[in-house]
């Protein structure tokens, strides 16, 4: 039998993707306060040690707070700019899309030091706005692409028909539009979520003292000894990333079921 | 094809224009739609069947012209509020609803109570045969069933004219046939304004009380569909319209009541002036179409007709029923296309044969 080129090369490709993953839980729950094997026995405390403590605590409110207004906020600019970019027509619209997208590109460091020169033009505050200004600008391109997607396969005459059966355009987008769209806009709310929860840079330079989850971890990573704690910190955030997309693809698939449509893929 | 009761006109079109951007889609189009009148509009792709359909539901804004419906201007009338529905070619079946929130979908605003609303809607499904499909998902249909959900949701709210956009041809040959049939009943039985636009000139015989033939944006006859078929206007009508055989002909004397021709390959005739549908006088070349099954072929012993040419088998396609024939007529270059029903004790002929062809000076069409 020849050498199995292709099967070696997944498996070492899996393991490079998920070996760091797998380290994070086995030394979460680990005894041992330096992050090395041997293995020093069960434990808990690192765990414990999350419940009360206060900085980590507001990290992760800043983070939530910033993270589920810039998914709701880049999201309903994301409708707005898929549902122009596919049904309408005016004059300047390839590239004002195309400017739209352009973040999607732009190396983040060059954004983020652009943003911190024109808050401080501008003369607004850094911290929260500011990060949440910034997380918007990176975000909105990744949800005008999901739900360009989602609006894309809408059959334009689905929205005539009810227009035509007395609704208003209103209505319309409410009971047609809105419904046959929404896989495609949780899956937005989602992406942005978690874009603008692991976000650095940005928050780094405009978040002024503000400190965001990913800044409260680049910090900890000083102190040794607070290692197992961030590692059960990951293992927190890794258990609720893959509840989030398993959610997200659930509802997804119950959509797609519903109406029908054929399956193209998702993110499982 | 039974005549319109009362001639009430249900749609005014006045000379409606209607340019995208630089485009002249629609080129003055001028008609009058009765009620109750199941009418077509029939054409080759892009001569602006559908732009004229929308334009009627107010889909689409008209450049210039008017459009009234039972007599009320159309202008300015969002589509929501005309009096018409629509069936789409797609169907536009919501695919996140069941059948039966479908066909309610448009008695949301209805002040009815929800009992009356289900008794309409059930009633409405009877009428398309979907009873008891109510609960089924709507995307669990097949392409009928979706064609009788959109027709029954469009029915439900009793409109004054149902606009039905090539309703027909995402079906297959056989249910398409079916539906067919069925719509004529349910236009019957209801009595509502049918306008449907089709490029089956097939379909639009068989369905319509009348047909506007559209070319490039522009209606080139519009008439009952046998008037159609017999006497078409234009060699354009009549080559998109079934096939018609075309000679080269001489006008030789027009009187009021008789027009005397010289046809080659025919010879000598008189024909009505209302065989020459265009209008007009007629002088020198012009060009003389008669259908296929209006040639005849006289076999052996068959008496001679008073009107017979002698011609030359040159192709034969044979169809179960009819057989097809085209022919070279002594003294015509072209040969002609023939049809014949085929019956017993009438053989189908070969290639070659030379065979007597008996015809009609009053299958005759003039066209100059
Ligand atoms: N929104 C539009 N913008 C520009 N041109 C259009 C638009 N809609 C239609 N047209 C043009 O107008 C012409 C008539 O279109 P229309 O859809 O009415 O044709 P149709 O007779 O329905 O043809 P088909 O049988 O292919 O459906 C076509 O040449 C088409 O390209
Ligand atoms: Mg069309």
């Amino acid at each position: 039998m020849k050498f199995p080129w292709l099967r070696v090369y997944s498996w070492l490709y899996l393991v490079f993707l998920f070996a760091p993953v797998f380290l994070l839980p086995l030394f979460a729950f680990n005894a041992g306060t330096v992050i090395a094997f041997p293995l020093q026995g069960f434990s808990l405390k690192w765990f414990a040690a999350l419940l009360d403590n206060e900085s980590l605590h507001e990290a992760v409110r800043n983070s939530l707070t910033i993270a589920i207004t810039v998914s709701v906020v880049s999201t309903t600019l994301g409708i707005f700019a898929a549902r122009a970019a596919t049904r309408y027509d005016f004059r300047g619209k390839g590239p004002m899309i195309g400017l739209i997208m352009l973040p999607l590109v732009m190396p983040e460091v060059i954004l983020a030091v652009a943003l911190l020169v024109v808050f401080l033009q501008i003369a607004l505050p850094l911290g929260m706005l500011a990060i949440i200004l910034g997380h918007i600008l990176v975000c909105t391109p990744f949800c005008i692409a999901i739900l360009n997607g989602a609006f894309l396969s809408l059959d334009k005459s689905l929205e005539e028909a009810a227009y035509d059966l007395g609704e208003t355009r209103i209505s319309t987008f409410r009971l047609i539009i809105l419904p046959l769209v929404m896989p495609g806009i949780i899956s937005s709310l989602l992406i942005a979520f978690i874009i603008s929860l692991d976000e650095f840079i940005m928050a780094f330079f405009v978040g002024g003292t503000t400190v965001t989850l990913p800044i409260y971890i680049f910090s900890q990573l000083r102190f040794p000894a607070g290692l197992p704690v961030i590692m059960a910190l990951g293992t927190i955030l890794v258990c609720l990333s893959i509840l989030l997309l398993s959610i997200a693809e659930y509802v997804r698939r119950r959509g797609v079921a519903r109406t029908g449509a054929k399956d193209t893929g998702g993110f499982l | 094809m039974t005549a319109v009761p009362d001639a009430k006109p249900m749609i005014e079109i006045r000379d409606v224009h209607k340019y995208y951007g630089d485009y002249h889609a629609l080129r003055g189009i001028n008609a009058v739609i009765n009620a109750g009148e199941f009418f077509s509009l029939l054409g080759p792709s892009g001569c602006g069947k559908t732009t004229l359909l929308r334009t009627i539901a107010g889909f689409e804004d008209i450049s210039s012209g008017a459009i009234l419906i039972d007599g009320k201007d159309m202008h300015e009338v969002p589509a929501n509020r005309r009096p018409t529905n629509m069936v789409f070619q797609s169907y536009a079946i919501f695919p996140h609803l069941t059948v039966e929130q479908n066909v309610g979908f448009g008695l949301r605003k209805d002040p009815r109570s929800p009992a009356e609303k289900a008794k309409a809607v059930a009633e409405a499904l009877a009428m398309v045969g979907l009873t008891g499909f109510g609960t089924r998902a709507a995307h669990a249909l097949s392409g009928g069933q979706r064609q009788r959900v959109a027709l029954a949701r469009a029915l439900i709210l009793k409109p004054k004219v149902l606009l039905l956009d090539e309703p027909l041809s995402a079906l297959d040959k056989k249910m398409r046939e079916t539906m067919q049939e069925e719509l004529i009943k349910l236009q019957r039985q209801v009595g509502i304004t049918f306008i449907l636009v089709t490029h089956d000139q097939e379909e639009a015989l068989v369905m319509s009380d009348r047909i506007a033939v559209m070319f490039e944006g522009e209606i080139a006859q519009l008439d009952d569909p046998e008037t159609l078929y017999r006497r078409p206007n234009s060699r354009r009508v009549a080559e998109f319209i079934g096939v018609m055989n075309f000679v080269p002909g001489k006008v030789l004397s027009e009187t009021a009541g008789r027009i005397e021709l010289d046809v080659q390959g025919l010879g000598r005739c008189q024909i009505a002036p209302a065989q020459a549908p265009a209008g007009g006088r007629a002088t020198g070349e012009i060009s003389v179409g008669f259908r296929p099954e209006t040639l005849t072929i006289l076999y052996e012993g068959q008496a001679a007709s008073d009107r017979e040419c002698m011609g030359t088998i040159a192709e034969v396609v044979y169809f179960g029923d009819m057989t097809y024939y085209d022919v070279k007529l002594d003294g015509v270059d072209r040969p002609v296309r023939l049809s014949m029903r085929n019956v017993p004790g009438r053989p189908v002929l070969d290639l070659g044969v030379r065979t007597r062809i008996a015809w009609s000076p009053g299958a005759l069409v003039l066209f100059r």
